[in-house]
């Protein structure tokens, strides 16, 4: 946890009419973190998200990623500088097949391959690091969960990110899945991506942070160390009641 | 790595081989037809082909932003219209043959497109349909106030009875349409093949997560409704040479917007054969119907074969042959 700040959120807020679905969040993360996110439902962890994907303008405050400010910045620009993300609901492009999906980011990603030969190569060494070029010609309504979960990272990794964003990426799946989804990200990160998880797996969450942040009603009421975090009460009270 | 994944990595068809192979086919496919109608000897048949063509090139046209992109442009008639109050305009002004009125309709048309897409592209879905509707209904009314064009009162134009080597006028349209429609489906299918074609492709399916994948979904989508714009314009600009006269109702007529959206839908949408087949097949039917029952009949064949399709083959033709592959 010793690498620069790769990202720094400085007082994000985001309300949607009057609900205030971010209040003032500031988070920094360093480069080669495993971040958690957690929060009950509606804390404000998919719209910090779609923030710094700039699916939404921040009412208020500010992202900077590699030292650089990203307001107003399109979404497939924050991409090119090598943020990525994966979405809560496996958002495939059902037209095209497996490869086609993965080759997407590398035609129109930074890396911008010079042949559509040589971008559909780097696409198959994608599936191939998420387990899933045996499937290449498939398309994504014969996959299965795990599978397009699977799909997602593979098109996000596509980018060359050095901060992933896996947006609910163990909900929906079995035990076993949600260890090999782990394995995945692990071997990312180990490779030298940065990633937050945003889960609601506990089991996932405790095992693959190395830091942990609590959003409960669009506040940040916790960071820290998972285990003392967790042990929290404001933490506890927020997902069982007072 | 099976055979499949090894089927996979191998690059799409659109290849130089495929592009002779279609090139190639196409100029002997048009040979076939100019001298298949000399033989007729016939100027009905020009008359018809032409139709047709006609048809081919709008849907086409309406097809790369529609098809592609699935964005509906409800509003094909309005560029369809601009492209032929261009001819006429300029060849009121300055005396310009059909070609390079042609010209100047695409890069109006294009102009216009890119206008628009600018303006509206930031609607998405109903209401991006709803801008085009609204855009046609703005030009019709400029154009019905535009009386050096002949306003409501519509223009005749006087043409030639024929330009050498060509047999008759008809048949020189036929030939200027047929090689405007090759052109416009040759485009469509160099844009499948593409690395637009799979952007677009992409934004399609679906536009957030094509945007996270760094794909640039507003310029890409720029592209398609300037392509889009000047092909359908370019499809009207021999229109008032074809028909001799023409007039806003004629020109903005609803008929050009439904065909433009049905033919590539019953042909199927989002390939650039589909729009061919659609349009080729109402069209004809369109025409039969014409010369034998009445060509007001020709909307209600329109909106009984796209609900047969849309019950049966929401995939058109194409998704028909296709099966069980997916789009």
């Amino acid at each position: 946890m010793s690498g620069e700040i790769l990202l720094r959120a400085e007082g994000v807020g985001k309300r949607f009419g009057g609900f205030v679905a971010l209040n003032g969040i500031d988070l920094e993360v360093r480069a080669g973190e495993r971040l958690g996110l957690i929060g009950p439902n509606g804390s404000g962890k998919s719209t910090f998200v779609n923030c710094l994907g700039g699916s939404f303008p921040a009412h208020e405050g500010r992202f900077i990623f590699d030292g650089k400010p990203m307001a107003g910045l399109a979404p497939h620009r924050r991409g090119h500088l090598g943020l990525a993300r994966t979405f809560q609901l496996p958002r495939p492009f059902n037209s095209l097949s497996v490869l086609e999906n993965v080759t997407v980011p590398l035609l129109f990603g930074p890396a911008r391959e010079t042949s559509p030969a040589e971008a559909r190569a780097r696409a198959m060494a994608c599936l191939e690091q998420v387990e899933l070029a045996g499937r290449a010609a498939q398309h994504p309504r014969e996959l299965t969960q795990v599978d397009l979960r699977r799909l997602e990272i593979a098109r996000a990794i596509a980018l060359r990110p050095r901060l992933l964003v896996a947006d609910e990426a163990m909900a929906g799946l079995s035990h076993t899945e949600v260890a090999q989804m782990l394995e995945l990200l692990f071997r990312l990160n180990a490779a030298g991506t940065t990633i937050i998880m945003i889960e609601h797996v506990m089991r996932a969450v405790r095992e693959f942070s190395q830091r942990l942040v609590v959003f409960v009603a669009g506040n940040k009421i916790a960071d820290g160390d998972p285990n003392e975090v967790l042990a929290m009460q404001d933490v506890e009270e927020a997902y069982l009641g007072r | 790595m099976t055979v499949k994944t090894e089927a996979a990595l191998r690059p799409r068809p659109a290849l130089p081989a495929g592009h002779i192979a279609f090139w190639g086919g196409a100029a002997l496919l048009c040979l076939a037809l100019v001298a298949g109608f000399r033989v007729l000897d016939n100027e009905y048949a020009w008359f018809a082909g032409y139709f047709i063509l006609q048809y081919v090139l709008l849907a086409t046209a309406w097809n790369i932003l529609g098809g592609y992109a699935g964005y509906v442009n409800f509003g094909a008639a309005g560029f369809l219209a601009v492209g032929a109050y261009t001819t006429v305009a300029l060849r009121k002004a300055f005396g310009l043959d059909l070609l390079p009125c042609i010209a100047a309709a695409a890069c109006i048309g294009g102009l216009l497109g890119l206008g628009t897409g600018w303006l509206a592209l930031r609607l998405k879905g109903v209401y991006f349909a709803i801008a085009t509707l609204s855009l046609a209904v703005l030009l019709h009314t400029i154009v019905v106030n535009w009386s050096f064009v002949g306003g409501s009162r519509g223009a005749y134009v006087l043409r030639p009875a024929s330009i050498p080597p060509f047999v008759s006028y008809g048949e020189y349209l036929f030939v200027v349409m047929l090689v405007l429609a090759v052109i416009g489906v040759g485009i469509a299918r160099g844009i499948e093949g593409s690395r637009l074609g799979m952007g677009l492709a992409a934004l399609r399916d679906d536009e957030r997560a094509a945007e996270a994948a760094g794909v640039p979904t507003l310029r890409l989508k720029l592209v398609a409704t300037t392509l889009s714009g000047a092909l359908m314009a370019v499809a009207g600009a021999p229109l008032s040479h074809y028909t001799g006269y023409l007039n806003p109702e004629a020109a903005f007529g609803l008929a050009f917007s439904v065909n433009a959206i049905a033919m590539p839908l019953i042909g199927g949408a989002g390939t650039w054969f589909g729009p061919v087949i659609g349009a080729v097949l109402l069209a004809s039917l369109q025409q039969a119907a014409t010369v034998t029952i009445s060509s007001a009949a020709n909307l209600m064949i329109v909106g009984v074969v796209l609900v047969i399709f849309a019950a049966a083959a929401p995939r058109g033709i194409v998704g028909l042959i296709r099966g069980g592959r997916h789009r």
